[in-house]
């Protein structure tokens, strides 16, 4: 099979025949002729084959098949980068969970009295850290409920309604259910990061952190 | 698709009249809204109203393509220089400083080069890019050669262009009145550049027959 598409002549058993000196086989030597690549397409300004050209010349092709060829050793370079990259991304999970299990849960805060807070109202706090927004709702008289203020969509603070049962998120209307932080409507997939709490006389203290995923 | 290798773009400069139809006809595109990728230029706008449609000429190497630092300009397999593609143009106007026809230009508000392309969307389907379906004298034609030689009986296609010590062969052809020696057609720009006009004697031999019979337009 010629490589070029040209049709095989019946070939002359002698060795010295014209076209295929010094083979041995019945192959015509132009099947072991470097040809040109049918795809290849650009003359250069100066005319002169592309070997002779500079590196730039074949690295930024001008014409649109060259520049869309992807070689065989490009493509497996990025397979090979890019499951390697997911394989360390899931290592990195099981890492992250590993340690978040080794921590344990933060230390027990005492956040608020349960007269400082009626029922139907709202109150905000910061737990376990500074930095996380927490919300407590007493819906009930004998009920009490925190969540962290997170929306879990785009990290926006939800603002809870009480009467209406659900909580908030005013930047693109998610809307979660208010007893148990699961996403009702809106852009939100993952339920609110509950806090656990125990009621301990009449002072509420925040156990821990209840991360889920549905 | 691609451009039917059959079918050609000729410029003959001689029969533009400058009335704009052109420019109106390539402003009206969606793929480049309300731009104009045909350019109508003054020959000498102190002596003469001539005008001329510049057009790309897609060049066999194109001096563009050469230039571009962002590899954004293109070649398809039937040598048409594309436009910049979208997602790596840089805006950084070589290909305008480069092009020795002045084809191309940069849209600093929006940040892409955009050119001629030849309507690739209708040329690529055999129809005739929007200019040449406007040009009320016919001095854009999208066709056969067999055409304009019917056609134009006086007139040759040139493709070939010296600019200085760069000779460019372009896809896209002028057509230049027929040379009685039969020399190897070339325009001189540089050269023509400072040529004087000379006063010249047009001979109009009428047709026989309707040119025209065989044209679709």
């Amino acid at each position: 099979m010629t490589r070029d598409g040209e049709s095989r002549t019946p070939i002359d058993a002698r060795i010295d025949t014209p076209g295929r000196e010094g083979l041995t086989g019945t192959a015509p030597a132009s099947v072991y002729r470097p040809l040109r690549d049918p795809e290849q397409v650009t003359t250069a300004p100066d005319g002169r084959p592309m070997e002779g050209q500079p590196a730039w010349r074949t690295d930024f092709p001008i014409d649109w098949p060259q520049d869309a060829y992807v070689e065989r050793r490009e493509f497996m370079k990025f397979m090979v980068l890019t499951s390697g990259a997911f394989a360390l991304g899931q290592l990195w999970i099981a890492g992250q969970n590993w340690w978040r299990r080794r921590h344990g849960q933060p230390e027990q805060m005492r956040i608020a009295s349960l007269d400082d807070i009626a029922v139907g109202e709202t109150r905000t706090f910061a737990y376990p850290t500074e930095h996380d927004p927490c919300v407590l709702i007493r819906p009930a008289a004998d009920v009490l409920l925190a969540y962290n203020q997170k929306c879990t969509h785009l990290s926006c603070a939800v603002i809870p309604r009480v009467a209406d049962g659900v909580i908030r998120c005013p930047c693109h209307e998610g809307l979660f259910d208010l007893s148990s932080g699961r996403p009702l409507a809106g852009p939100p997939r993952r339920p609110l990061i509950r806090i656990t709490l125990r009621l301990q006389g009449r002072d509420i203290y925040a156990t821990g952190v209840e991360e889920r995923t549905t | 698709m691609a451009k039917p290798a059959d079918l050609h773009f000729f410029i003959d400069p001689n029969r533009c009249i400058g009335c704009q139809a052109c420019v109106q006809a390539c402003s009206e595109c969606d793929t480049h809204r309300g731009e104009s990728m045909i350019h109508l230029e003054f020959v000498d706008r102190a002596q003469s109203t001539q005008t001329v449609p510049v057009v790309c000429m897609h060049c066999e190497q194109p001096t563009c393509a050469e230039v571009c630092p962002a590899d954004a300009i293109k070649r398809t397999a039937d040598g048409i220089v594309q436009s910049a593609r979208k997602p790596r143009c840089i805006a950084c106007g070589n290909c305008v400083l480069a092009c020795p026809f002045g084809v191309p230009e940069v849209y600093e508000d929006r940040q892409i080069m955009m050119k001629c392309d030849m309507c690739y969307d209708r040329s690529s389907v055999g129809k005739k890019p929007m200019c040449a379906t406007v040009c009320p004298s016919q001095a854009l034609f999208f066709g056969t050669l067999e055409q304009i030689e019917q056609l134009r009986p006086m007139s040759m296609p040139v493709n070939r262009f010296r600019f200085g010590g760069q000779t460019i062969a372009t896809r896209v052809a002028m057509m230049m009145p027929r040379d009685p020696i039969g020399r190897r057609p070339l325009v001189d720009v540089t050269d023509a550049m400072l040529e004087r006009p000379r006063q010249r004697a047009i001979r109009l031999t009428p047709a026989s027959a309707d040119p025209f019979a065989e044209v679709q337009v």
